[in-house]
């Protein structure tokens, strides 16, 4: 039995094969997967949000899972991600903190194979077809600076009232055409998470 | 011949399971495939706009069979369909006509009984402006349990020497379709109404 009930499931992916004129080969590609499910606590306060981190568990691995599969590469490929929660005008900011931040994480680094850097994460309260810009860092070293991003992503119908719509972005690549310096991938260590 | 200018695709598909109702046996599918090309005739006018409908054909296939893959269902399964195009704002709205055939055909070539007219819609807009992009049976046009559109758009496009060309397929019913009227089962005349 599903700890979340989910309305519908979204999942997008863009590719960019040029910017300001100059190829992008191979293409940058980034993917989104959004779930729309009932906030089990809008419209009331309710002191303890368990039940919300164990749907958070629930959907950091699915649409982790989800995400990777429509780019279509091994785990290990992917380079950047992150996570993003909409809540809906019945319910409240920390709905989307308890979804986000407990138990999210783990199964979602797992369905990259593995993660040690920070998952970069937005919240936000607003209305169906309100944009939520997920951010997007580097999934072993924080600080590399070509992978700083963010992917829109925007569900005509979703929020409802009652709703939370929940997003996560993965990429196999950084931004297009990259050039701001700072850390480089290859110069990754991958230990602490930073650098 | 002006070569196809790609600068991004974007593919998504979305499955439904409930809309307040119940959940269905099988979750219905939209999908959408998107294209931001550039406009070779921005910012002037150009009277003769017909050969850039032949220079369209290979993206439109690319695109139909990306969204037969993305939707990850065999392609007989895929019941509704739509296409549109937004111009970006040094361009002109008859530009976006020149989707009409390529982006038509070419999922009527890979959609079996695909008889009815691809339903389209196209505008002007600038970087964001969301397209409702309307879809009914790919048999009948009058199936009134596949009368839907899909909504899309991305944040960064058209710029305005660009055009956003869409195409979107559908598999099964609104989830919770009850409005009557033409059924899947009444299908007979095929003459891609009724």
């Amino acid at each position: 039995m599903s700890k979340a009930n989910i309305r519908k499931i979204i999942v997008v992916v863009d590719e960019i094969h040029r910017e300001q004129g100059q190829p992008v080969s191979p293409p940058t590609r980034r993917a989104a997967a959004i779930a729309v499910i009932a906030n089990p606590f809008a419209g009331q306060f309710v002191k303890n949000l368990d039940q919300l981190a164990d749907i958070g568990e629930e959907l950091g691995g699915l649409l982790g899972a989800r995400a990777v599969a429509a780019l279509g590469v091994a785990a290990s490929q992917i380079e950047s991600y992150g996570k993003a929660a909409l809540v809906g005008e019945n319910g409240e900011l920390e709905h989307a903190a308890a979804i986000l931040h407990p138990k999210f994480g783990k199964p979602l680094r797992a369905a990259v194979e593995k993660g040690a850097a920070l998952v970069s994460s937005a919240k936000k309260r607003g209305g169906m077809g309100t944009p939520l810009d997920i951010p997007l860092g580097h999934k072993h070293a924080a600080f590399v600076r070509s992978h700083f991003d963010a992917m829109e992503v925007r569900v005509n119908d979703a929020p409802r009232a009652d709703e939370i719509l929940v997003a996560v972005a993965v990429t196999d690549s950084g931004r297009p055409l990259p050039r701001v310096g700072g850390l480089q991938k290859h110069e990754i260590k991958g230990e602490d998470g930073l650098r | 011949m002006p070569e196809i200018r790609l600068r991004k695709l974007v593919t998504g598909v979305e499955d439904i399971y409930h809309e307040g109702g119940p959940v269905a046996a099988i979750p219905r599918k939209r999908g959408w495939c998107l294209a931001v090309i550039t406009n070779p005739f921005a910012g002037r006018y150009v009277a003769d706009l017909q050969p850039f409908m032949d220079d369209l054909k290979p993206l439109g296939v690319d695109m139909a069979k990306r969204l037969i893959a993305a939707l990850g269902v065999p392609a007989d399964e895929i019941d509704g369909y739509g296409k549109g195009a937004i111009v970006g704002g040094a361009g002109e709205l008859e530009h976006g006509a020149l989707w009409h055939a390529p982006g038509g055909y070419a999922m009527r070539e890979h959609l079996a009984s695909s008889l009815a007219i691809v339903p389209s819609t196209k505008k002007v807009g600038g970087p964001g402006t969301r397209l409702d992009v309307p879809v009914t049976h790919k048999t009948a046009s009058y199936v009134r349990s596949h009368f839907d559109a899909v909504e899309v758009g991305i944040d960064d496009s058209p710029r305005a020497d660009e055009m956003l060309v869409a195409l979107v397929m559908t598999v099964g019913p609104r989830v919770h379709n009850r409005a009557g009227g033409l059924a899947v089962t009444d299908i007979k005349i095929r003459d891609g109404q009724k």
